[in-house]
């Protein structure tokens, strides 16, 4: 046996109720790799006593022949942007300064209850706001790759501190957000896979907000079976997120049956941007190669509006972000900076909390939502938005499932970007459609550039059809064999 | 349409953001090459296109409007950075 932090959720889960080893000493092995891996500043807060302490609980729990499922004893990553009771919650900002939750999100509430052991909080953009993990107040996260020149690479995000910490090996899968890319292009930077489910799949309730109609939570880990694993624990409706489907969880992992005879795989023609490197164009034709190869179709489909989703997607977000953030007022929680007024309090407050991207996205939104604009910018891009969807379900007519390049480029050295927004962006142009749509999508890893670094392919499926897109990816991650442990 | 530094000022006040008066001119900058970017919106054309609203195409249950949930002044005020005898405490807002 290789070491423990070496296997995947389901073998580990094998190994546990085989006996082969306790939840405590997976748990130490796991520790032990979060203290050796600080260098990449992928956990903000360690919370080493608490995973023993549930890794304890499981054991006993097992010892009585009373095991609550797959994920009881597994140790996970929590992006630090889900409320943990007890455990201070920062979303990478200043602004939240000492906010330790009084409650626990929905989400790790769950997975709590499966058992799950929670080695710590993971490093974000500030308010998951970035695609490179690079506007934490907490700094920079790290990708275990190392750029050619030996310099060091972002790990993508928002959620890279989740992705990088997978990576490396510090833990068996963790948790992170989606708004308009933030769990797939960090599972592609950093050769994991990546899972952001149907918008109202599984509960926004005590996750830090930043787009309410566009956040959503889902699993990254190692292997496809592995996301279909957590995901099994995190979905289900949720009466205190109105926005949460009433739909029965299932067992996703069940669809995992290699099938995909027949299977119709649509190829977006307008997923192809200028400056795109062509290792990607040619792992994107040979993942198509590959499904064929596994017997399914793939047909060439259309989706008109693509190039307008990201302006679309820096309207609407922006402008939800304004209004979600207005909660930082210096009063209820977190940092607050005194002013001779109220609302000199608040500006002080607000002013000295918030970092330079998220000040820009709620000027942004400020802006695009003020009397005067409104029609010309936020409704403007509602009626996109709503194009964007129509494309999606008439091509959900004819396929059953998309295949797409996951983002324009590989992991790019820190510090690259950062006085220019746009490109910045410019990182999510392959994951914002979904994610304006609602659709499920998942990252999965698909080869390496010509320097080595990961690149990965996305599958997009129709609502509330995870299971096709997971059984899709599982196959193509098991005939590329491409980064499964 | 490019910002200039008066309609920052007054967005950064709506958005109760303190902008120090040397770095209006850079954000300035830097939103109007935002907003000029997504104002190729405009080549789009959504006549007769309804605004989306709604995400998932279904019907979303509904709860009685009853009080579910409270009763713990103390765990909400526990985050506060400044509270008093049970509230939350401001600078004065009437004189």
């Amino acid at each position: 046996m290789g070491a423990l932090t070496d296997l995947d959720i389901a073998r580990a889960r094998d190994g546990l109720a085989g006996g082969e080893y306790s939840s405590e000493t997976l748990t130490r092995a796991h520790i032990e790799a979060v203290e050796a891996a600080r260098n990449l500043n992928a956990y903000i807060t360690e919370t080493p006593e608490i995973a023993l302490a549930r890794a304890k609980e499981s054991d006993a729990r097992r010892a009585k022949g009373e095991a609550l499922g797959a994920m009881d004893g597994i140790p996970i990553a929590v992006k630090d942007l889900f409320c943990t009771e007890g455990v201070p919650t920062t979303a990478g900002s200043h602004i939240l300064d000492g906010f330790v939750p009084t409650y626990e999100s929905t989400v790790t509430e769950k997975l709590k209850a499966a058992g799950a052991v929670m080695l710590g909080k993971t490093n974000l953009d500030e308010f998951a706001m970035g695609s490179a993990c690079v506007t934490s107040h907490f700094g920079a996260a790290k990708n275990p790759c190392k750029g050619p020149d030996g310099k060091d690479l972002v790990p993508g995000g928002s959620s890279g501190g989740s992705a990088s910490a997978v990576a490396a090996r510090t833990c068996l899968g963790a948790i992170g957000t989606d708004t308009g890319g933030s769990i797939r292009q960090p599972a592609s930077f950093c050769g994991i896979v990546g899972l952001k489910p149907t918008y109202g799949r599984c509960s926004r309730w005590g996750i830090v907000a930043f787009a309410s109609s566009l956040d959503q939570a889902g699993p990254m880990t190692r292997t496809v079976r592995d996301a279909a694993i957590m995901l099994t624990a995190m979905a289900g409706h949720d009466p205190k997120d109105s926005t949460s489907a009433p739909i029965e969880a299932v067992d996703f992992e069940a669809a995992l049956n290699r099938r995909i005879k027949g299977l119709r795989v649509g190829i977006p023609k307008e997923y192809r941007v200028e400056g795109m490197p062509e290792k990607i164009d040619e792992l994107w034709e040979n993942g198509a190669s590959l499904l064929r190869g596994a017997g399914a179709e793939t047909v060439e489909v259309s989706l008109a509006h693509t190039k307008y989703a990201l302006p679309a997607y820096y309207i609407v977000a922006p402008a939800e972000a304004s209004s979600n953030l207005a909660r930082y007022d210096g009063v209820r929680y977190g940092l607050r900076v005194p002013g001779q007024s109220l609302d000199e309090m608040y500006e002080n407050t607000r002013g000295r909390g918030f970092g330079k991207e998220v000040r820009r996205r709620v000027l942004i939104g400020t802006y695009v939502l003020s009397a005067g604009y409104y029609d010309a910018y936020y409704l403007k891009a509602q009626k996109v938005r709503m194009l964007i969807a129509e494309d999606f379900r008439k091509a959900f007519e004819t396929v059953d499932v998309l295949l797409t390049p996951t983002a324009p480029s590989a992991a790019f050295p820190i510090g690259e970007k950062m006085d220019d927004p746009i490109a910045m962006y410019l990182n999510d142009v392959f994951t914002v459609p979904a994610s304006l749509a609602g659709l499920p999508a998942v990252s999965v890893p698909a080869g390496e550039d010509n320097f080595g670094l990961p690149l990965g392919l996305q599958f997009i499926g129709k609502p509330f059809d995870e299971e096709t897109v997971l059984r899709v990816a599982d196959v193509f991650q098991a005939s590329s064999d491409f980064g499964s442990s | 349409m490019p910002l200039d530094q008066t309609t920052v000022r007054k967005i950064a006040f709506l958005a109760r953001v303190k902008v120090p008066e040397d770095e209006l001119d850079h954000l300035a900058a830097e939103l109007s090459q935002i907003i000029g970017w997504v104002e190729q919106l405009a080549e789009v054309d959504t006549d007769g296109i309804a605004p989306m609203t709604v995400v998932a195409d279904m019907t979303w249950p509904r709860r009685n409007d009853t009080v579910t949930d409270g009763g713990y002044a103390g765990k909400v005020l526990a985050n506060a950075p400044e509270a008093e005898e049970g509230f939350y405490t401001v600078p004065k807002v009437v004189e």
